[in-house]
């Protein structure tokens, strides 16, 4: 009987997470394409970044939900903020110029795209969606990770590395070509 | 499973993504267009680790972190072009920037 109610309890505590979890990530989302000044946006989506890794917690998949903040969170939103803070305070004017029929045909495109998911996920998966299960309790810990990672999937880990070292040499070339074009047209004007 | 089943996830995931691919096209600062991207990149994610902890099944966390170091990549390379433009005084609008040409 105890037992039933401490699961019971845990399932309601579970369900009030998820729902906050859920309205901060649905706020967060509308607020960072809302926004017209980037630095705000950028702020948002780090609140968007620490709702989901509170849903990669309920979902057993600590590794995913550490790696998220401090990869997500901590290293890409600092580059995001640093290049932001680079660029300057450009206001956009969000909805000037463009014809009005390419926002109307934008929010019809979303809007397809979701129904589509929804509406397909919901119609084929409806039967097979419903079971649930009890995982380990090593699902989902660096232990675990770590291990599959270099067993099963260690061809997907060398390609991961292959594409981070690509993006950076790729990073650094356009950083440094823009610098020797504006040196050698400097040098020209003079 | 206690709490939400996987259908919610997948729901939520898809709200996610709708509201991410909307961000893309009708924004036109190319940076908020990065952010946009990022909210599309990490509904997948969502999805897949909801599907990982439905079906017990571990591949699909890893594919989630293959997806983080790929979304990290396309933010540097990205970053990288937003600085480049910037530095050679182009206006960041990307139906501005339809060509490829400096």
């Amino acid at each position: 009987m105890n037992l039933v109610l401490a699961a019971s309890a845990g399932n309601v505590l579970a369900w009030i997470v998820w729902v906050v979890a859920a309205f901060s990530l649905l706020g967060s989302g509308v607020a960072v394409i809302s926004f017209s000044n980037p630095f705000y946006s950028a702020l948002a989506l780090i609140g968007n970044l620490g709702s989901l890794a509170v849903m990669y917690l309920l979902l057993t998949a600590e590794f995913v939900a550490a790696a998220q903040v401090l990869v997500y969170a901590g290293a890409v939103m600092v580059m995001f903020l640093f290049v932001i803070a680079y660029v300057g305070p450009r206001q956009e004017s969000p909805w000037s110029g463009g014809p009005p029929w390419q926002t109307v045909a934008a929010v019809v495109a979303a809007g397809a795209l979701l129904v589509e998911i929804v509406v397909v996920v919901g119609l084929q998966a409806s039967g097979h969606l419903a079971n649930d299960g009890k995982v380990g309790p090593a699902f989902g810990t660096p232990g675990w990770i770590g291990r599959v990672f270099l067993t099963d999937h260690l061809f997907a880990f060398e390609i991961t590395s292959v594409v981070l070292l690509v993006a950076a040499v790729g990073g650094v070339i356009l950083g440094s070509h823009t610098r020797r074009a504006q040196v050698t047209a400097e040098a020209s004007a003079q | 499973m206690s709490g939400p089943g996987v259908a919610w996830y997948i729901a939520l995931a898809g709200v996610l993504f709708g509201i991410g691919a909307l961000g893309v096209l009708i924004r036109r600062n190319p940076l908020i267009v990065l952010l946009s991207l990022e909210l599309m990149l990490n509904s997948a994610n969502l999805a897949l680790i909801a599907f990982a902890r439905h079906w017990h099944n571990g591949a699909g966390q890893v594919f989630a972190l293959a997806v983080m170091a790929v979304a990290a990549s396309e933010v540097c390379v990205g970053l990288g072009l937003v600085v480049a433009l910037n530095r050679r005084n182009i206006s960041l609008d990307v139906d501005r920037l339809s060509e490829l040409r400096g």
